[in-house]
């Protein structure tokens, strides 16, 4: 099922320490880099033999604003307009004429070539320095033709990684819950997409209800709570074979799991008789362990990216707060003390932070928070909005929001939205239905 | 003349507007004690004279006076009808986390099961299910409806 994409390098052009690009994602981007996104040079005969296959008039166009558009969206990049472009695509691709760039205030420019070879789809790409007048780097990819929009995805990611220095996450994909019908009876099913909406798949039919599906980090396996026969339980999906199975055999309800960062166990929620505590499961052994035991509600834990510790949701103070704790379950110590409740909280998988929910007088917030609760930061505000999922290289958060209904009880709607962890460019992740409970994959390749 | 009756045909619908935005908020002080619903728009019963829900405040479990006059009602009825087995289902209203508010319902629903095998009836023919905030009855977002949510239902499961 897995299409490999082979990648190999054409050519190394030595890193200049001295490079004149350079893209600070550290602080919210006012001024986004210039850049020039040339549309994939591809000669007349390919474009034909693409249009055959894919069904797409000029294949190389199309990779060269699934690249533009990813830009575009990080917040940190302005694609120019391609109008505006003296240089023909070819001609771009052998040798950029700098001046012409320079003219219309592109400050990087990408160009490529679209081939068929062996029944293959070959791209190659360059990046190039406008100001300093040279080449950045050139890569080359070779894939089967259906894969065409993961080669966009991995152009973005290597000119991402180039320009700011950190790991790209446009080859990535979203979990989510596709929504339907009226508020007191919503049909729920599990739904995947690429990050920016694109191949989007329903995984169940809606028979029953399904909530917080999360990625396995180190694999293409899904955990998720399901209703299944009116027994609430976290349940293990492998979306490449469709196979799905319980997690464990808890006489109760389970619910709030999340992987493990080797992938190899389940944190979740269990609760029994009023009481949730929060428990772990080993996926080879299936052992079972009890990590906390305390009469209140312990939920939403989620591991530092190292394994060593746990933050989750409790309401041991009176109401819900967080707090860490070792992956033992020992040292439990509470790290929110602002004004409001907090839920939901979620380890950053740069180790760093924690992202969280936060209400507070009837509005709902996105933050994140060090690990020991300090340099709290609010990111944004809502009547209702919550569980933020980090994208792998830490630097956007994607969550759901939900709009107030009206005096009739009409008009509402839940949607995905992604912010920033500057606080900036918080746009909506467009999704064909209603969709809540977002969660962000491992990239696919690197 | 014309004018004149435009006028009145206003000042009617002006009055008119008073009257029914008085009612509203009568309605909504006699069918909320703090924030706990009393009124009886959505309750169901399981026989006549048991009600088959009861209603909370805000992040809270504890059953009110009038839940556990409810629930004695509900005991009764089936410590009568011996053969009936219940599901208690545990809702939260939507302005909570999703996992927080699934544990909450849970915890609502074992309130209410705790207090029914109090007067006498098997945990056996009890089960007990969270929703979560998953199935509201009212679909408003006021704080009326969100009362109306907060609640556990008792449910004949045979």
């Amino acid at each position: 099922m897995k299409k490999k994409i082979l990648l190999f390098i054409l050519l190394i052009v030595p890193f200049h320490s001295h490079a004149l690009i350079e893209v600070d994602i550290t602080r919210g981007n006012l001024n986004p880099l210039p850049v020039a996104v040339s549309p994939l040079s591809i000669d007349e005969k390919t474009k034909k033999k693409f249009n055959e296959i894919l069904n797409k008039k000029d294949i190389g166009a199309e990779i060269s604003s699934i690249v533009e558009r990813n830009l575009k969206t990080s917040g940190l990049f302005n694609p120019l307009d391609n109008k505006a472009f003296l240089q023909k695509p070819d001609i771009a691709n052998l040798k950029p004429r700098f001046e012409d760039w320079k003219l219309i205030k592109a400050q990087a420019l990408i160009t490529g070539k679209v081939s068929y070879e062996n029944e293959k789809l070959r791209v190659e790409f360059r990046l190039w320095d406008i100001l300093a007048g040279r080449e950045m780097m050139a890569l080359a990819f070779t894939t089967v033709p259906t894969n065409w929009r993961r080669v966009g995805h991995i152009i973005t990611d290597k000119v991402y990684e180039r320009l700011t220095g950190e790991k790209g996450y446009f080859d990535t994909r979203i979990i989510y819950v596709a929504e339907d019908g009226p508020k007191t009876s919503r049909i729920k099913k599990l739904a995947i997409m690429d990050q920016d909406g694109s191949n989007n798949k329903f995984l169940t039919l809606g028979n029953e209800l399904v909530l917080t599906p999360r990625f396995n980090p180190t694999s293409q396996m899904v955990t998720y709570l399901s209703y299944f026969r009116n027994l609430p339980r976290v349940y293990l999906l492998d979306i490449e074979t469709g196979t799905q199975e319980v997690v464990g055999d808890f006489p109760g309800m389970t619910f709030a799991p999340r992987f493990s960062p080797d992938g190899k166990k389940i944190i979740m929620s269990f609760a029994k008789d009023g009481n949730s505590d929060i428990y772990t499961m080993d996926l080879e052994n299936r052992v079972v362990d009890r990590i906390t035991n305390h009469p209140s509600i312990d939920t939403s834990p989620s591991y530092s990216p190292d394994g060593k510790y746990i933050c989750f949701n409790s309401d041991r103070s009176g109401y819900q707060q967080i707090y860490i704790m070792d992956s033992s379950g020992k040292n439990v110590k509470r790290i929110s003390f602002g004004n409001g409740l907090y839920g939901t909280p979620v380890w950053s998988p740069r180790g760093d932070l924690i992202a969280f929910t936060k209400l507070h007088k009837g509005k709902f917030y996105i933050g994140v928070m060090r690990t020991d609760g300090s340099g709290e930061r609010l990111l944004t505000e809502n009547f209702y909005q919550e569980a933020p999922s980090w994208s792998p290289n830490g630097r956007v958060l994607i969550f759901y929001r939900e709009t107030k209904t009206d005096d009739q009880g009409k008009g509402f709607s839940a949607k995905l939205w992604s912010i920033d962890l500057t606080g900036y460019n918080e746009r909506q992740v467009l999704t064909p239905t209603d969709a809540s409970d977002p969660s962000w994959s491992s990239l696919l390749s690197n | 003349m014309r004018f004149n009756k435009i006028l009145r045909n206003t000042l009617l619908v002006i009055l008119a507007c008073f009257a029914l935005s008085a009612c509203a908020t009568k309605k909504v002080s006699t069918q909320m004690q703090g924030d706990v619903y009393t009124g009886t728009d959505t309750v169901e019963y399981l026989a006549s004279g048991v009600p088959d829900r009861v209603f909370f405040a805000t992040n809270e479990s504890v059953l009110t006076t009038a839940s556990r006059e409810t629930l004695r009602k509900q005991a009764s009825w089936l410590r009568k009808n011996s053969k009936i087995t219940i599901v208690l289902e545990g809702h939260a209203d939507e302005r909570g986390t999703r996992e927080y508010n699934l544990a909450l319902g849970e915890r609502r629903a074992n309130a209410a099961k705790d207090y029914l095998m109090t007067y006498g009836i098997s945990s056996d023919r009890i089960s007990v299910l969270s929703y979560g905030k998953e199935r509201p009855v009212d679909s408003g977002s006021n704080p009326l409806a969100w009362s109306k949510n907060r609640r556990s239902v008792t449910v004949k499961a045979n």
